[in-house]
């Protein structure tokens, strides 16, 4: 007797995936995967705009509006440059932070977002410790929200700051950005990828325009997951072929605050990662060297080369104004239910 | 008590092999008399049912339900969260035991079965297998027997130490009961809130690996392994995973009384369903990839499965209405178990529906030994469930009897609307 055939395999229709209702409010910038082409065309080409506009009449521009700053974490360069931002373009901002706020008496992030809101906040600035937070705010809300980093998830205006930064250095002559723009352009992310929402934010929108992204690190910092972020992202574990491969290397700190009890051997990994002038001027002499800052000078890079010629790291600083002056403007100009 | 006879129904008894169009007398809180349609002597005062064009199947019955009393009434009652179980066509539920306090006692056992709780449906209380579940010391299981817990476990948590769950596994077992388990290796899982994996990379948040679970089954079926006691019964709950599937199903290949259950949830939705940080869609142990939940659809429809259960975790809105990683784990189920395994399991993956019913009802009761339920024979009690079995409906989370509302769930489609629900002879619950 023959033995019984092995049943066929069924084919499953399981229940659909339904489709995504954010960003609820087209003025939000949540995800910097919600940004098309068209939009990130757009943002850039307005941040070019507002920044060279007479600051006299800039102001006009969202003239006494109201934008709130709504802080669960410290922050220099994010805080300042979208209350700089906010302020270049006439707009009224105030400042909750999570201490000195009723955040502290246990006030949850619905309670204080509809608060803001009761008060004539027209949009809200949100960085948040908890990943997923701006997704809360604005169901909750309706109000555009500017996602200012979240937890380990995403830091959407750091990203289009850093192409801003990269498209100067490296495509200076563009006017226009399209999907082929970085085509041929390699960055390297190196090191606490894991924790990190400018590594999400970059693995996201840098691909969007061609570029190719390989992002480097430890497996501990680096799990092999990340290779499926997206399209155009590659995991390169040796930091010297990244390197040979790059016109751009952004490295970031290691966040001792997520690490969750992750014991690391600074050392070895100083070893393997550390961006040195030495490894800079062998494997990627003419490479821009970026970072999102705060930098731990010694650890992911030396001093030498966070000051030395190829550093962009206050530039990045610097548009960091511009591009949150035109996130801040779209978010007070679009109209709900038009598109942006 | 009026007698109710249900005429013209179809009746569906799996476990006797019953499956044809009778009449049922109910009595005294029990089954008094199957009969062809139209064949039953009635007394004076029956009530009738009219089932024409309906199913009669025993009432259901699931072995895994949060009630939250004592402790977090807030949540949920005994009374609301049965009145949903009514609802959803269940006559018996198991009510885990992490209350506040812990059910680790026969006096909160026998509490949560007083007639003041107002249930609608039979509790059947689970005992906590140590004390405040906290996995160190056991409960006395003869009390918590006595007192009318059917199964022992420390849900909400795992048992982890190895010497504590052999103590338990072999303590439940000189006395009949079975240990659930939670399976779940909280080492692997700290600060964790989704199914680890290229998702929760993308969302930035911590991961809980599959090995999380798995591993402890495995651990687990060693243990009853080398006890080499055929009394021991090992049970896991909410299994969510493919790896953990094939451990049971070796288990019981070599002749172990290791059983499981899987939730809705798990056989439906997977980690894409969590979306942009849908806390409806987050609990423990949690949505898993489209790999491990079509394992979840296979053993169900091969049989390794021995029972749906839901889970039913129903938490208050505001509890649920804030950042993903604070929210609570868990989502209600007693009202969407039937319409979704009846639309799914046997309308789109054709599961006949005695099958589908079976492990509704009969296969669950027959794991906690609980007697005369999930059946219809003479004699058993009066527990049916009455439904169209044709009728597709809308569920509306905002309708629920639970107190919750935090499910997943809310505007789907359901097959199988409920008419009735009688407990032990009583209407439990009536539908249009």
């Amino acid at each position: 007797m023959n033995p019984p055939a092995a049943p066929a395999r069924r084919q499953l229709h399981p229940p659909p995936v339904p489709a995504s209702p954010f960003p609820y409010h087209p003025g939000s910038l949540l995800s910097a995967e919600d940004l098309s082409v068209a939009a990130i065309r757009h943002i850039l080409a307005r941040a070019t705009f507002l920044e060279n506009q007479d600051p006299l009449v800039r102001d006009r521009t969202l003239a006494k509006r109201r934008v709130a700053l709504l802080f669960y974490e410290s922050s220099t360069r994010t805080r300042t440059s979208f209350e700089l931002a906010a302020k270049g373009l006439g707009a009224d901002t105030t400042l909750v932070s999570s201490l000195s706020s009723s955040i502290e008496k246990g006030e949850t992030l619905k309670d204080t977002g509809l608060t803001l809101r009761a008060l004539g906040a027209e949009a809200i600035i949100l960085r948040h410790n908890s990943s997923g937070a701006p997704w809360l705010l604005e169901a909750e809300t309706r109000l555009p929200v500017l996602n200012a980093g979240d937890g380990m998830h995403e830091h959407p205006t750091q990203a289009l700051l850093d192409l801003r930064t990269i498209l100067a250095h490296l495509r200076p002559a563009v006017g226009g950005v399209d999907a082929e723009t970085l085509a041929g352009v390699t960055v390297t992310i190196a090191g606490d990828i894991l924790h990190s929402r400018v590594a999400r934010s970059n693995m996201r929108l840098l691909p969007r325009l061609g570029a190719r992204v390989l992002v480097c690190g430890p497996k501990e910092l680096l799990p092999e997951v990340a290779a499926l972020a997206g399209p155009g992202i590659a995991i390169e574990r040796d930091f010297d072929a990244a390197l040979r491969q790059s016109q751009a290397v952004m490295m970031l700190r290691i966040q001792a605050e997520r690490l969750a009890g992750l014991q690391l051997n600074l050392e070895e990994y100083k070893k393997g990662y550390q961006l040195t002038g030495q490894r800079l001027a062998e494997h990627a002499p003419t490479a821009i060297v970026m970072h999102p800052g705060p930098i731990i000078r010694g650890l992911e890079l030396t001093a030498g080369v966070a000051d030395g010629p190829q550093s962009v790291i206050l530039e990045q600083v610097k548009n960091g104004v511009a591009i949150r002056m035109a996130v801040v403007e779209r978010a007070l100009t679009a109209i709900p239910g038009g598109h942006a | 008590m009026t007698a109710i006879a249900i005429r013209g129904g179809h009746l569906i008894d799996p476990g006797a092999g019953v499956d044809g169009l009778k009449d049922l007398l109910l009595k005294d809180g029990r089954v008094a008399e199957i009969a062809g349609p139209g064949k039953l002597k009635l007394a004076n005062g029956a009530r009738v049912l009219d089932a024409a064009g309906l199913v009669v199947a025993p009432g259901l019955v699931d072995i895994h339900v949060h009630l939250r009393e004592p402790g977090q009434g807030y949540k949920e009652t005994i009374a609301t969260g049965t009145a949903a179980a009514a609802a959803g066509g269940f006559t018996s539920v198991a009510a885990m035991p992490n209350t506040i306090p812990v059910n680790d006692s026969a006096e909160i056992t026998r509490w949560m079965q007083a007639p003041e709780r107002g249930a609608a449906i039979r509790v059947f209380p689970i005992g906590a297998a140590t004390r405040g579940s906290k996995g160190e010391a056991l409960n006395d299981f003869a009390a918590l027997k006595s007192a009318g817990a059917v199964a022992v476990t420390d849900d909400g948590h795992p048992i982890l130490k190895d010497n504590i769950m052999r103590e338990t596994l072999s303590a439940a077992a000189r006395l009949g009961l079975t240990v659930i388990q939670h399976a779940e290796d909280t080492r692997l899982t700290v600060g964790a809130s989704m199914n680890a994996g290229p998702m929760a990379f993308r969302l930035g948040l911590r991961g809980m690996p599959t090995d999380a679970e798995s591993g402890l089954v495995e651990r687990d079926i060693r243990l009853v392994t080398e006890l080499r006691d055929a009394r021991v019964h090992l049970h896991v709950a909410h299994t969510s995973t493919a790896a953990a599937l094939a451990a049971v199903r070796q288990a019981r290949r070599s002749g172990l009384r290791v059983t499981c259950e899987v939730a809705p949830h798990h056989f439906l939705l997977t980690e894409e369903h969590v979306g942009m940080y849908n806390t409806n869609a987050k609990m423990n142990p949690p949505l898993r990839s489209a790999a491990d939940r079509n394992a979840m659809i296979e053993s169900i429809l091969d049989g390794v499965v021995d029972a749906i259960a839901t889970d039913h975790a129903p938490h208050a809105i505001h509890e649920k209405e804030v950042e993903f990683e604070f929210a609570p784990n868990g989502i209600t189920g007693l009202e969407t178990a039937l319409g979704l395994s009846l639309r799914w399991l046997h309308k789109e993956w054709k599961m006949p529906l005695g099958r589908v019913l079976s492990l509704l009802s009969a296969q669950p009761a027959a794991l906690l030994n609980l007697k005369g339920r999930g059946t219809l024979t003479v004699g058993s009690y009066g527990d049916v469930v009455i439904f169209d079995p044709k009728a597709e409906w809308i569920f509306r989370a905002r309708d629920t009897k639970s107190k919750a509302r935090n499910t997943p769930f809310d505007g789907w489609t359901m097959l199988g609307k409920v008419r009735w629900t009688i407990s032990e002879g009583r209407i439990a619950y009536s539908g249009e």
